[in-house]
């Protein structure tokens, strides 16, 4: 960020400045050179942010009416729905706001992938950005549980099971999850104040996100790195902001249509039961974002294993600046690597959806290969893929597209390079 | 921007499908009577939310709570509209025990428009020993509560047969090829004529479930209608600011030649 000497017009800005340099970040912000060839897909950045704290806003407002007991928080919930002065209004932007939430994550994460965001000099704003997403999936379990419906219940009663598949320490550490030797009032209270806890804390993950972002600056589709700012390059403020916007309203069209219209079909039926630990419902599903783990974990037949392969199924993400050892970070260039991207992306579509599937036959059968091949993509297919992998020419800049080491006239036109 | 925009519908409708497929397991062709509160303008037939109401009172009440209503809420905007004296009598009909008093003592009165629905039994062990081990699900938001929703629970009251010759039943249990598992405690409920509709409508089995299954929506979703109209307001607020916002943005980035 010393990269430009602000210096505020007014006297009072000034002195105000030298103190504590807030105007100087404000126009680091609005200056701040970003390549003028980025596509639609780098909008979700913004749109997250919006989300983040959207479901802040709406939340803390919940939270003034909800009651975390057992006894109370599904009548709580039935409250804010009829008697809150547009508490519906709040709950089904809360509730659906998580899915979008999870939607824009997704195709934020999948658009680094492609890419190659989280190449050199970017480790760090990537892995900053797995932890955020690991603390998103803890929030939004717990969330869900706070209604105390009967998916509530069975999913916090699936998912703290799972440590106890943990050796000689498991039902230690369950029990000391729960508070007590069942899923119960501690359990719930306790989510209650993490699922309030958690968003301060992806808060300030997400600064530290934005701030790593500014160091090297924005990845870009065709992955050079910029000299900045130059003819390449626009401030962020107009160029961005304006086009950040348009995309936010987009996005907020969408998000608008399932809260106003379908605000229940992204949820399960079961969660308007209130809950009841004496009768178990026929499937315990969790919310559609997490259907992929789900199914990697139930498609180990050993259950530590099985929790192990979900938990390494994320951290292969954290490592895989390391896995992927090609030097060319947009798949534009890697003929290769593009096919391979979108057999992972169809291999996570077949996760989901086999998630939500009952766990036998078939259905578990291609579940298995669908875990198989996920793990083969990160640990097996990149790391060699890199070497192997012949890459076509890359230009030097965006505004004059000459490759960098053979010229291939038919790359100048492509348009994807500009879109 | 084109493919962004196809992409983006792409897995819109990836979603949508993809939810619809994961949570109706049961592919059995549900009945649908075409429901007015359905679709983008949908409101709730006022006339057959009274008769619902008088469904519910006279034949499912007597087993089925409805504990999150409040009588008052049989006027508000939205649901059955009856008015506020209508409403005060039918809260009228109803003792509740309230208490203690000066003396320390409890007394029943009859309801207040600000009274919940009073319950048909005291607790839950009661109203399972009354219906054979069976407890009769709270009324407040099952529609919401059964996957296939209005349908589901439409079908199911018209859903009831002879069973099929392979299938033998123990007592108070009976056939409904709606349910899932085909069994169900609750015997059918309808019939035609059973009671006399106020307004004079002719009470069909079918007339009845209607009307039952409207006012079932209605007490789920108590505030549906303003919530199809707020959403209409608010996704054409937002395409018209959506308008906007392409056009500063195509002038703004018109001072770069980069395309948007």
């Amino acid at each position: 960020m010393s990269d430009h000497n602000y210096v505020p017009s007014s006297k009072l800005g000034k002195w105000f400045n030298d103190r504590l340099p807030l105007l100087s970040l404000s126009a680091h912000l609005s200056e701040y050179p970003t390549p003028k060839n980025l596509n639609y897909w780098w909008t979700f950045g913004g749109i997250l942010t919006f989300c983040l704290v959207a479901q802040i806003i709406t939340g803390i407002v919940l939270a003034m009416h909800y009651v975390a007991h057992v006894d109370l928080a599904f009548a709580s919930v039935e409250h804010i729905m009829r008697d809150v002065n547009y508490g519906w209004l709040l709950r089904y932007f809360h509730a659906n706001g998580a899915s979008m939430f999870f939607l824009a994550v997704y195709i934020h994460i999948f658009r680094s992938l492609y890419y190659g965001s989280y190449k050199s000099p970017r480790e760090v704003i990537w892995i900053i950005g797995m932890i955020i997403y690991f603390l998103m999936m803890m929030t939004a379990f717990m969330g869900y549980v706070l209604p105390w419906g009967q998916m509530s219940f069975w999913a916090a009663t699936v998912i703290t099971n799972l440590f106890s598949a943990v050796p000689f320490v498991g039902e230690s550490i369950t029990n000391w999850l729960w508070g007590g030797f069942a899923v119960d009032n501690p359990t719930l209270t306790r989510f209650y104040a993490l699922h309030y806890l958690l968003p301060f804390l992806i808060f300030g993950l997400v600064i530290l996100h934005i701030w790593a972002l500014h160091v090297p600056g924005n990845n870009n589709p065709i992955g050079i790195e910029l000299k900045k700012p130059s003819k390449d390059t626009v401030p962020f403020h107009p160029y961005i902001v304006i086009k950040d916007l348009f995309a936010l309203l987009l996005f907020l069209i969408v998000f608008a249509f399932f809260v106003f219209y379908a605000p229940n079909i992204l949820g399960h039926a079961d969660n308007y039961i209130e809950a009841n630990p004496m009768v178990t419902p026929n499937h315990i599903v969790p919310e559609w974002y997490l259907l992929p783990f789900y199914a990697i974990l139930r498609s180990v037949p050993d259950k530590l294993f099985g929790v192990i392969a979900m938990f390494a199924s994320i951290f292969v993400l954290v490592i895989l600046p390391w896995l992927d050892t090609s030097k060319v970070k947009s798949a534009i260039f890697r003929p290769i690597y593009k096919q391979f991207y979108w057999i992972l992306v169809i291999d996570v579509l077949i996760l989901g959806y086999m998630g939500a599937m009952p766990a036998e036959g078939t259905y578990l059968l291609i579940a298995r290969v669908a875990t198989t091949y996920y793990f083969l993509h990160f640990l097996i297919i990149l790391p060699i893929l890199g070497k192997k992998e012949k890459t076509l020419p890359i230009p030097l800049s965006i505004t004059d597209p000459v490759m960098g080491v053979s010229p291939n006239p038919d790359m100048v036109k492509k348009k994807e390079i500009y879109n | 921007m084109r493919n962004f925009i196809k992409l983006f519908s792409f897995l819109f409708l990836i979603i949508i499908l993809f939810s619809q497929n994961a949570f109706t397991e049961e592919k059995k062709k549900l009945l649908d009577p075409g429901w007015s509160f359905k679709g983008y303008f949908g409101k709730f037939d006022r006339a057959s939310l009274q008769r619902g109401y008088q469904v519910y009172t006279e034949v499912c009440a007597s087993c089925h709570s409805m504990k999150y209503l409040s009588y008052r809420n049989l006027t508000e905007e939205g649901g059955p509209e009856f008015s506020k004296e209508q409403a005060k009598a039918i809260a009228a009909n109803f003792e509740v025990i309230d208490g203690p008093n000066d003396d320390g003592e409890m007394f029943t009165r009859p309801a207040k428009l600000s009274d919940k629905f009073v319950n048909p039994y005291q607790n839950d062990k009661e109203a399972m020993a009354s219906n054979g081990g069976a407890y009769p699900p709270d009324f407040s938001v099952l529609v919401k509560a059964r996957s296939g929703g209005a349908d589901y629970i439409y079908s199911l009251l018209l859903g009831y047969e002879d069973p099929p010759s392979n299938v033998i039943l123990d007592d108070g249990v009976y056939y409904n090829k709606y349910m899932y598992g085909n069994m169900i405690r609750m015997p059918n409920p309808l019939s035609d004529g059973l009671i006399e509709y106020n307004d004079g409508t002719e009470a069909t089995e079918e007339q009845m479930a209607k009307d039952l299954v409207t006012f079932l929506s209605w007490a789920a979703e108590p505030h549906l209608e303003a919530r199809h109209k707020i959403g209409f307001k608010a996704i054409v607020y937002l395409i018209i600011l959506t308008i906007l916002a392409y056009f500063s943005m195509k002038r703004l980035w018109s001072r770069v030649e980069s395309k948007v």
